[in-house]
């Protein structure tokens, strides 16, 4: 197995054993590797050369040598001016030519005669060709015959191409959108084509009338390819799925990670029975994902319509969603805007029915508010007999649904219906929260916070700030339930005192993330800056946080949950107690899911997560052995301090990683029995190497702010410099390891940036 | 330039009959188009696709196929069950013979071209020798059960492939015995059609026969075995029509949809010599059925029912990228099918079997350039004429003053007198016309309205003199040294008394182009000259007192013309010249209308020949330097006739594509994507 990188090399593996065998050095940025059955001491590769769009493909050959590290210096130069993508390169009819697409060009090389030959569509000059350009190709494995798919859908044959006059080709046409991927079977009796339509298309006899169609596959089609045997076909997809088909067209097997979604509105959910994550997954629907066996376990089908993928076209979304009762009870909201005065707005409620182990529809309720839905919530305190959500709007006013019985003469029912609706002062209210015991309600309308009386629906007094809109709104926990925590989008944190009913302490943070802790009184928070996002632990009674944690993401963070353990941890350092109950994990805008641990991952990874992981890393990508090996090194230097690390799930990317190995034409691939002990052997080898970055966070901990309850004016100016203190101390102490964290980090950016190009 | 009040006319509702077969050959690069009125039109495709000749339709003659045969002979036969011999010479039908086997379906010429087949209704398929002038009945070869089709000669001559109705019989000439019968599948994407007609069959040399028919298919059949060999399902509805190059590496179908397939023999791989026949490019030119099609060495040529004639050559096989090498689309015919009367602002318009006279329309209003003025009064139709008998209208004239309407059908001429009573229009037939104006190719009145000018299809120039309700004949010119003088439709009459004059000329070999169109420039009396406009977008003016090309068009010859103007490719169609500026010539096309100034210089390759009108900003230097002589506008299109009422009013007949197609029937339903 060869594998090549960034840094130039192309590495052989046993892929049985897992062993590197040799390290070839080629001295180019490498992005895509070839071999073929025919030629085996030289691969091909495709490098870029000087200007940063110029990527060509050439052949290297790999000198026979029993030392560890070769030079392979002897390149050969095949095309000029194609695509960095290894879907735009095919070779054919056992390697007697390789055909290469970029934007309106198809090149052939012809190893034999040693000619190019160019074909050129007419560009986008008319709009009838505007969307001509190449996106992908495929060679017959028998015949002189090119397949190209086209961004316009179009699929091209081309023929006689030996000859740079006489050629030919022809047009098959039934995807509306971008052809992703192309693959002729073995035989190459038939085609197949995938796209945005979600659908697998067999062409049979490469003619137009005779097709075949495996419909909703659930996502866009990114890669094609089939087993070597024929019998499977293989398709990945844009929200991080693999399925398996069989020859006939019949999906055998999928294997489905988070999905991803263009945007995810919902937020993370815990699902009290489950303890899965809840957010939004394929489009209408609420993914349920294991994060213990990193699996989906079902999706809910909310919105109920056919999705029809399609440019342009406005969607139904689902918007927000909360779990009520032990989840017993589950709130969807679904909107659809299609001009600034046609909201559509659907809440709809779902029970949980033990016999069949799902959410079944009790009650829709059409246009629950005038706007826009801003916050959703259900009471959760034991002592409420009577379940009770409530839902805040952009219209003013916040509503109160009970739990009613139903029942008429033909069945015991019980529904939803509104028993109050609140509202102040005409403002908008954008947030609502129940205190833990249920027996107040927060509702905040844009910068004022108003707590109800949950009993007689009274309204109890008000706070307000003046610091701008209330962004998140939280009731402290425990034993700190009398205090009220509002993060305001002027980068404000308050904190109010409920029996006081005065501003306890506020801090200047900037925060996107509010969530607290359902086992502790901790609630973590994460604030943006414009160098990276940084998450603080605190409880409510003290404004010196528990723990900081700078920088845990270069890019935003959307979302973050707590996820309670099912067996309680013991961390007997101070700064790890926080997550002694539950985890935490965030979502950042990239849709990668984060968590923080604390132990080394070896040591903490039980027999199921090392299969997640083996599917997770196991994509043994040429960038990942790199990325391992650099890390291992640092583990060594830095091996005594190893006490804290961030591992990453790297989800959605590898996934593509995955499929772009499984994607890589056949004759490349060793046979499928091979892939997978490989994948397997692979996990050995990615299980030591698997440790985050490190964080040099204990500086942090002992530096701790000795700030006066009582004088909080003076609080977060005084905050900040001592957070400006900490930065410093730490730079000087551990300026080493800062600087490979950022080298480490710049690998990491780098290689992400390859895949998703991919 | 000028400017001009534009009379746009939209109201000439000309719809041309759909082509019913076409014919190519080879050796004099022609084509021969047969439409659904029995009208037979011949291209030239070596002189920019030009419109020759053509001959006019009848009612009862459908025609449904059309053969060249050796020597440029052009056959036709047709559901009336006659086969027809048309004289290319003379325009007309030289003779029509009956095969006595009811309705002809189909039509072919041996490979030698020495005998002709045809399929009847009857089942029966007939074999003709062609003499060199006459065809003789050999004999029939075993009945088939329902109406041949198609039919197709093995090109060594010894076997026949006909197509009928779910089967095709492949026929051994010499015996006249059918060897083989393939029957071919019923179904249709798996649902039982009544039946399956074969629309086409094609023999290939190696014993190949290619078959299309009505439920879509496309296939291929081992003649030897009578086996099926290969079969491509290309369309939902019929495929109709199959035609082959001469190579026999590539072929061409026709479908109900609208669309042309185009299949090659492609080598399997590079290095083997085992071939393959491979769909290849499907072009969608066409709204309707494709009712035929043709396969020249560098082109493929389909007509159909949506009227248009297409020619998209293939690149392959052109040489050099030029203006050859575009697809061209032929709608109208290429002659006046309209003409004017400047004094009453009369506009006759000629149909199939009837003219129709109408008034323009009138504005008090003005308003500035570009500005679309109101009616005042709307356009009156006055008269609608319908001819007598089956025959087609071959060309009709109005005269300018309006008070005469001559037309002529294959066998009659016709004149009538105009009176205008107010706004009564009473019409009277004069009577008694001479025996020798029988048909006629053209017809012209004089600028003032007394004399006719008659080109007869014998190629003489008869000229008479009109009185108020007679006639009286003056000349006839008969050609000269045996040579027609007015060939087909290439000739436009002169108007005034002295550019007749050129007709003792021998135009052709004067001017040494056969294809020529010949216009007087006749606005000067005291300086005659007429203007010659060749098919090749070449533009001569001749002096008839200095019996020599003038000054001007030594020039324009010396310089040459502007590349942009030589590549068009529609013909020019009218020329007419302003009456009081005699260095302006009009003339148009169908997508185009230049006035030449001849004042001007002419521009070379550097400068714009499509000049947007200047910036009125711009300096008058400025203006004048970068003004020549070509003044051109594209705002009307398609332009079938323009020409000028008076100094300052021009008349404009466009016919909007859109409006043809909805006049036709609907074309097979498809669902599209996104709709």
């Amino acid at each position: 197995l060869y594998s090549c990188s960034f840094d130039g090399t192309i590495k052989l593996w046993d892929y049985i054993d897992g062993i590197l065998i040799k390290t070839f050095i080629v001295g180019h940025k490498l992005h895509a590797l070839f071999t073929l059955a025919c030629a085996e001491d030289s691969v091909f590769v495709i490098i870029n050369k000087e200007k940063p769009d110029v990527f060509q493909l050439v052949s290297v050959k790999l000198p026979k040598s029993s030392s560890q590290e070769i030079e392979a210096k002897e390149l050969s130069f095949v095309l000029d001016y194609i695509n960095q993508s290894p879907k735009c390169i095919a070779f054919g009819n056992e390697g007697e030519y390789v055909a290469a697409v970029r934007d309106f060009y198809l090149s052939v090389y012809f190893f034999k005669k040693k000619t190019t030959s160019r074909f050129t569509l007419s560009s986008s000059k008319n709009k009838k060709h505007a969307k001509n350009n190449f996106t992908c190709v495929a060679c017959h494995p028998k015949e002189d015959c090119i397949a190209t798919g086209h961004k316009d859908g179009k699929i091209r044959l081309w023929r006689n191409f030996d000859d740079g006059k006489k050629y030919t080709y022809t047009c098959l046409h039934w995807h509306h959108d971008m052809v992703m991927d192309l693959a002729f079977s073995v035989t190459g009796t038939s085609l197949l084509s995938g796209g945005r339509e979600s659908v697998l298309v067999e062409w049979r006899d490469a003619t137009e009338k005779n097709k075949e169609f495996l419909p909703r596959l659930g996502a866009t089609i990114e890669h094609i390819s089939v087993s070597p045997a024929g019998d499977l076909f293989c398709t990945s997809h844009s929200d991080n799925k693999i399925i398996i088909i069989h020859r006939n067209l019949e999906a055998s097997a999928v294997i489905q990670g988070l999905v991803k979604d263009s945007s995810i509105f919902t937020g993370l959910m815990i699902d009290p029975r489950t303890k899965a994550l809840v957010l939004n997954g394929k489009p209408g629907h609420l993914q349920f994902y294991s994060l213990q066996h990193d699996k989906q376990l079902y999706n809910l089908d909310i919105i109920q319509q056919e999705y029809i993928n399609d440019y342009g076209l406005i969607q139904t979304e689902l918007t927000k969603a909360a779990f009520g009762c032990y989840g017993n009870w589950l709130a969807t909201v679904e909107q659809r805007q299609e001009k600034e005065t046609e909201l559509d707005l659907q809440m709809k409620l779902w029970m949980y029915n033990k016999k069949t182990q799902g959410f079944v529809l009790n009650t829709k309720i059409n246009m629950p508010h005038e706007d826009h839905i801003t916050a959703l919530c259900f009471c959760n305190a034991e002592k409420f007999e009577n379940p009770t959500l409530v839902t805040a709007s952009k219209d003013g006013h916040f509503k109160v649904w009970i739990l009613t019985d139903d029942s008429d003469i033909y069945k015991k029912a019980v529904g939803w219906t509104c028993d109050f609706v609140g509202s102040y002062h005409k403002y908008q209210a954008t947030n609502c929260c129940f205190s833990e015991d249920g027996s107040l309600l927060a509702v905040s309308f844009e910068e004022i916070v108003t707590i109800w009386d949950s009993e007689t629906w009274e309204l109890k007094c008000t706070f307000c700030q003046r610091a701008g809109n209330i962004r998140h709104l939280c009731f402290g926990r425990l034993t700190c339930s009398k205090y009220l925590l509002g993060a305001t989008e002027n980068g404000i944190l308050c904190c109010w005192n409920l029996l006081s009913c005065a501003l306890e302490w506020s801090a200047k943070l900037n925060i996107r993330v509010m969530e607290p802790d359902p086992h502790s009184e901790n609630i973590a928070a994460i604030s943006q800056s414009s160098v990276g996002s940084d998450l603080f632990v605190f409880k409510p009674s003290e404004p010196r946080p528990l723990y900081i944690q700078k920088n845990i993401s270069r890019e935003e963070v959307q979302w973050g949950v707590f996820v309670p353990r099912d067996v309680p941890e013991s961390f007997t350092s101070e700064a790890y107690q926080w997550l002694n109950r539950s985890q935490f994990y965030f979502l950042t805008k990239s849709q990668s899911l984060l968590t923080f641990s604390t132990k080394s991952p070896e040591e903490k990874l039980t027999p199921t997560s090392k299969q997640l992981l083996a599917e997770e890393s196991l994509p043994a990508t040429p960038f990942y052995f790199i990325l391992g090996k650099h890390r291992e090194q640092q583990d060594e230097k830095i091996n005594e301090a190893l006490e804290s690390e961030l591992v990453q799930l790297p989800l959605t990317e590898n996934i593509s990683a995955i499929s772009e190995l499984l994607h890589t034409p056949a004759h490349v691939l060793p046979s499928a029995s091979f892939l997978c002990s490989k994948f397997v052997n692979s996990l050995l080898l990615s299980k030591e190497t698997k440790s985050g970055e490190e964080f040099p966070d204990d500086v942090d901990m002992e530096e701790e702010k000795e700030s006066d309850d009582s004088d909080e004016e003076n609080d977060f100016t005084e905050k900040t410099q001592d957070t400006n203190d900490t930065d410093l101390g730490e730079d000087i102490i551990h300026q080493l390891s800062k600087s490979e964290e950022k080298e480490l980090r710049r690998f990491r950016k780098v290689d992400y940036s390859w895949i998703t190009v991919l | 330039m000028g400017e001009f009040k534009v009379h746009r006319v939209r109201f000439f509702n000309y719809v041309p009959s759909g082509i019913r077969c076409v014919a190519y050959n080879n050796q004099s690069n022609r084509l021969a188009v047969s439409r659904t009125d029995g009208t037979v039109e011949i291209y030239n495709l070596s002189a920019n696709y030009f419109q020759e000749k053509f001959f006019p339709g009848h009612e009862s003659r459908a025609t449904e196929a059309l053969c060249w045969a050796k020597g440029q002979r052009l056959f036709s036969a047709g559901l009336n069950g006659e086969i027809i011999e048309y004289d290319l010479q003379a325009l007309n039908i030289k003779y029509a013979v009956d095969a006595f086997g009811g309705p002809i379906w189909s039509m072919a010429i041996s490979p030698h071209g020495s005998q002709l087949l045809v399929g009847c209704e009857d089942g029966s398929v007939k074999l003709f020798q062609i003499t060199p002038d006459k065809i003789q009945f050999e004999r029939n070869f075993d009945r088939q059960k329902s109406r041949i089709l198609s039919l197709s000669w093995h090109p060594s001559g010894t076997h026949v492939a006909a197509g009928s109705i779910d089967y095709i019989s492949v026929f051994d000439v010499k015996s006249g015995s059918a060897v083989h019968k393939m029957l071919v599948d019923r179904q249709y994407m798996s649902v039982s059609k009544r039946k399956c007609i074969i629309w086409g069959v094609a023999f290939l040399s190696d014993g190949t026969v290619i078959s299309v028919d009505s439920a879509g298919k496309v296939q291929f059949w081992d003649s030897a075995t009578g086996t099926l060999v290969k079969n491509h399902l290309i369309a939902s509805a019929d495929v109709q029509s199959i035609a082959v190059s001469d190579q026999e590496d590539s072929f061409v179908v026709g479908t109900a949809e609208g669309t042309v397939f185009h299949f090659q023999l492609v080598s399997v791989t590079s290095n083997s010599s085992e071939k393959q026949w491979v769909r290849t490019k499907p072009f969608q030119h066409h709204t309707h059925d494709v009712r035929a099609v043709a396969h020249s060495p560098t082109a493929l040529i389909s007509g159909g029912t949506d009227t248009h004639l297409v020619i998209r050559p293939l690149m392959e096989k052109v040489e050099v990228k030029n203006y050859d090498a575009a697809l061209r689309k032929i709608t109208f015919p290429h002659r006046r099918l309209i003409s004017c009367s400047k004094k009453r602002q009369l506009l006759l318009f000629q149909f199939a079997h009837h003219l129709e006279l109408w008034r323009l329309g009138s504005t008090v209003a003005t308003g500035k350039n570009g500005d679309t003025l109101p009616l005042s009064k709307d356009a009156d139709h006055l008269l609608h004429l319908k001819t007598k008998g089956p025959e087609n209208i071959i060309c009709s004239c109005i005269s300018p003053c309006g008070s005469w309407i001559a037309y002529s059908t294959t066998s009659r001429f016709f004149l009538y007198r105009l009176n205008y009573e107010h706004d009564n229009i009473s019409l009277q037939r004069v009577s008694k016309m001479p025996a020798f104006l029988r048909s006629a190719l053209q017809i012209l009145f004089s600028e003032d309205s007394t004399k006719l000018f008659v080109a007869s299809n014998q190629g003489s120039l008869h000229v008479i003199r009109l009185l108020e309700g007679s006639f009286k004949h003056l000349h006839t010119f008969q050609p000269q040294s045996g040579g027609n003088l007015v060939t087909g439709q290439g000739g436009e009459l002169s108007v005034s008394d002295v550019s007749f004059f050129f007709f003792t000329f021998k135009p052709h070999s004067l001017l040494g182009f056969p294809n020529a169109l010949l216009y007087p420039a006749n606005t000067h009396m005291f300086a005659p000259a007429f203007l010659v406009y060749h098919i090749l977008f070449q533009v001569f003016e001749y002096s008839i007192p200095d019996k020599q090309y003038t000054e001007w068009s030594r020039t324009i010859q010396k310089q040459g013309f502007h590349y942009l103007w030589l590549q068009r490719d529609t013909p020019i169609t009218h020329i007419s010249f302003h009456p009081k500026r005699p260095m302006h010539i009009l003339l148009h096309d169908a997508y185009m209308f230049c006035i030449i100034d001849k004042s001007l210089p002419l521009p070379n390759d550097k400068t714009l020949l499509y000049n947007p009108l200047p910036p009125t900003n711009e300096s008058d230097v400025i203006r004048r330097r970068t003004a020549h002589a070509f003044k051109i506008s594209k705002i009307y299109k398609p332009l079938l006739f323009m020409d000028l009422l008076d100094e300052r009013t021009l008349v404009a007949v466009e016919r909007p594509l859109d409006d043809i197609i909805a006049q036709l029937p609907p074309p097979i339903k498809k669902k599209k994507f996104g709709t």
